[in-house]
C-alpha cells in the first residue's frame, strides 16, 4: 500500500501512507469522514467462569458490575500503589464472560499479570491475541461503511457498546463501537489468517471509497488521540504514575469494593498530589514535543511534556504535561524548553477537541 | 521530482544558488516529500555565522524535527519571513521557498558540493 513503515514493540507498523497524502490527510479524513486502522497489535484476554466478574473487579479500577452484556468500559489494571500496569477496555461478552483489550507494548506483562490476579478465582484466563485481527473504522461515516458489510443493525449499537454479527461473510464477529480517535467509529475483531484479514481490509477500503476512506497509520493515530487527550501508555500513564495524577478519576470507582491499587490510591488522596496532568497550548511560538522539560517562569524545572505535537484538525500545537498542582489551574503559565529555548505556554482545559454532538 | 540544474546540493538535501559571493539556501523537493507537511521552520538571525557541515536551523513536520545543515560557511544577510506564517510553502515549491541568504566566507567551498546530476543519482540510490 506504499506505507512508510516503522518498528513498534516488535510489530512492523505503518507510520503514514504517503500515497493518500500522509499524516495530515489521514487525520482530516477521520475527523471529516472515515479512516481505516489496522490495530492487530493490540492484545485480547478472555476471562470466563463462575467468578469471572469477581476476578475482573479485583484486578481493574472501574466498576465492571455495572456492565450489561454487550457493554464495554474504559478501565485499567493497577499495581498496589495505584500506578498503571496498563489501561484496558473491558467488554462483557456474557453472564460470566469478559474480554479485556490491552496494549501491544504490554501484552506479555498484562497476560501474566491477569493470569496471576485470577488465581484463586473460579475462572479461566485465555490469551486470544493471536486469534484476532483488530481493524478500526473511525470517523462520522465509519458506521455507514461498516453497515454495507454487515447484517448487524449498527444504528442499534450505542457508543461503548458492542454486538456480534456477520461481517464480510464471516460469522459471529465482535463489532464494538469503540475507538482511540475521539470520533465515532467501530472496531471489529476478525480471524487472524492473512488471507481473511487482507480480504476484510480490502472490502472495507472498497466500501469506503464513496466516503473518501483512507488507510491510516501510527502517525495520525497519535495526533487524533492527542487532540482528544486520550492517554498513551508510557506517556500519560505508566508504572510510576497514579490514577489521580493522570487525571483519570472518572474511570475509577473507589466504593465498588476492594481492588488492587485501591489502598495506594486512598493513601495518596489523603496525602495530597505532588503533580497532575494538564493540557498546554502556546503563548509564544514553538512546538512542545514528547519529553521536553517544563519550567516555571522563575526558571525552576517543574515537570515534563508527556505528549506534544501540532494538531492537524485544530491547526495549533497541543501538549499534555505533568506539572505541580499549584500550576495546574487553567491559564497558569509555564515555560517549555524547546531545544534550548524556553517557550511560554499556558494551561488549557482538556480535551482539546470534542466531536460535535449529533443534532 | 525536480533537480534544477542551476543549483548545487548537499547529501543532507539542502540546495544552494550561488551568485558571486551570495548564496541562497533551501531544502530540496526530495526533502520536503520525505518530511511530509511542514509546520515550522526555525532559522538563524541575520548577522549570525553559519559553518559548512554544521546545523543552522530546523524544519519540523507534524511527526519530527529535522536539522538543517549549512552547505557553505558565511554570514546570514536575510531570512525568508514568509516561512514564519506559511511554512507549507516549502512543500508547495521547495526550490522557490528559499530559507536564508548568506555572504560566502570561502566561495571555493562550493566545489565540494554535488551538482544536479550527482544529487539525482545520490537520491535514487537512497531510495
Amino acid at each position: 500500500m506504499g506505507a512508510k513503515m516503522v518498528e513498534f514493540n516488535g510489530w512492523d507498523m505503518p507510520v503514514e501512507y504517503p500515497k493518500v497524502g500522509g499524516l495530515v490527510a489521514e487525520h482530516m479524513a477521520v475527523r471529516n469522514s472515515v479512516g481505516l486502522f489496522d490495530v492487530s497489535h493490540m492484545g485480547d484476554i478472555r476471562l470466563h467462569g463462575p467468578q469471572a466478574l469477581a476476578a475482573v473487579q479485583q484486578m481493574t479500577m472501574n466498576d465492571a458490575s455495572k456492565l450489561q452484556i454487550g457493554q464495554a468500559q474504559y478501565s485499567a489494571l493497577l499495581y498496589p500503589q495505584g500506578t498503571f500496569v496498563d489501561d484496558v477496555i473491558v467488554h462483557r461478552l456474557g453472564t460470566d464472560d469478559y474480554l479485556l483489550v490491552i496494549n501491544a507494548g504490554t501484552r506479555e506483562k498484562d497476560y501474566n499479570w491477569v493470569r496471576d490476579a485470577a488465581k484463586g478465582f473460579d475462572c479461566k484466563v485465555e490469551d486470544l491475541s493471536d486469534n484476532y485481527t483488530q481493524i478500526a473504522i473511525q470517523g462520522p461515516n465509519g458506521w455507514k461503511v461498516l453497515q454495507k458489510l454487515t447484517d448487524a443493525d449498527l444504528t442499534q449499537v450505542k457508543f461503548y457498546w458492542f454486538t456480534h454479527g456477520t461481517v464480510c461473510g464471516l460469522k459471529n464477529i465482535l463489532i464494538a463501537r469503540t475507538g482511540y480517535t475521539a470520533e465515532d467509529g467501530f472496531e471489529i475483531y476478525v480471524p487472524t489468517d492473512e488471507a481473511t484479514s487482507a480480504r476484510v481490509w480490502n472490502e472495507l477500503l472498497e466500501a469506503g471509497k464513496e466516503f473518501g476512506i483512507v488507510p491510516c497509520g501510527l502517525g495520525s493515530r497519535n495526533t487524533l488521540r492527542l487532540e482528544g487527550a486520550l492517554s498513551l501508555y508510557g506517556h500519560e500513564i505508566s508504572d510510576s504514575i497514579t490514577v489521580w495524577e493522570a487525571h483519570l478519576d472518572r474511570f475509577i470507582k473507589m466504593d465498588k469494593g476492594d481492588f488492587t491499587g485501591r489502598e495506594g490510591l486512598a493513601r495518596q488522596k489523603e496525602k495530597g498530589l505532588d503533580r497532575v496532568l494538564v493540557g498546554l497550548e502556546n503563548v509564544d511560538r514553538g512546538i512542545p514535543r514528547d519529553g521536553y522539560k517544563v519550567f516555571d517562569l522563575a526558571g525552576k524545572e517543574i515537570g515534563y511534556v508527556t505528549s506534544g505535537s501540532p494538531a492537524p484538525f485544530l491547526k495549533r500545537n497541543v501538549a499534555l504535561a505533568y506539572v505541580p498542582v499549584a500550576l495546574s489551574a487553567v491559564d497558569a503559565e509555564v515555560a517549555v524548553e524547546i531545544r534550548g529555548t524556553r517557550v511560554k505556554c499556558k494551561v488549557v482545559p482538556t480535551p482539546f477537541y470534542k466531536r460535535p454532538k449529533k443534532s | 521530482m525536480a533537480f534544477p540544474a542551476d543549483l548545487k546540493y548537499t547529501k543532507e538535501h539542502e540546495w544552494i544558488k550561488i551568485d558571486g559571493t551570495t548564496g541562497t539556501i533551501g531544502i530540496t523537493d526530495y526533502a520536503q516529500n520525505s518530511l511530509g507537511d511542514i509546520v515550522f521552520v526555525e532559522l538563524p538571525k541575520p548577522g549570525s555565522e553559519i559553518t559548512a557541515g554544521k546545523t543552522f536551523g530546523t524544519v519540523e513536520s507534524v511527526k519530527a524535527v529535522s536539522d538543517l545543515y549549512a552547505p557553505v560557511s558565511g554570514t546570514v544577510t536575510e531570512i525568508n519571513a514568509d516561512l514564519a506564517n506559511a511554512p507549507e510553502k516549502v512543500n508547495t515549491d521547495a526550490h522557490a521557498a528559499w530559507m536564508i541568504k548568506v555572504t560566502l566566507k570561502d566561495p571555493a567551498e562550493a566545489n565540494a558540493l554535488l551538482d544536479a546530476a550527482d544529487y539525482e543519482k545520490f537520491v535514487q540510490e537512497e531510495q
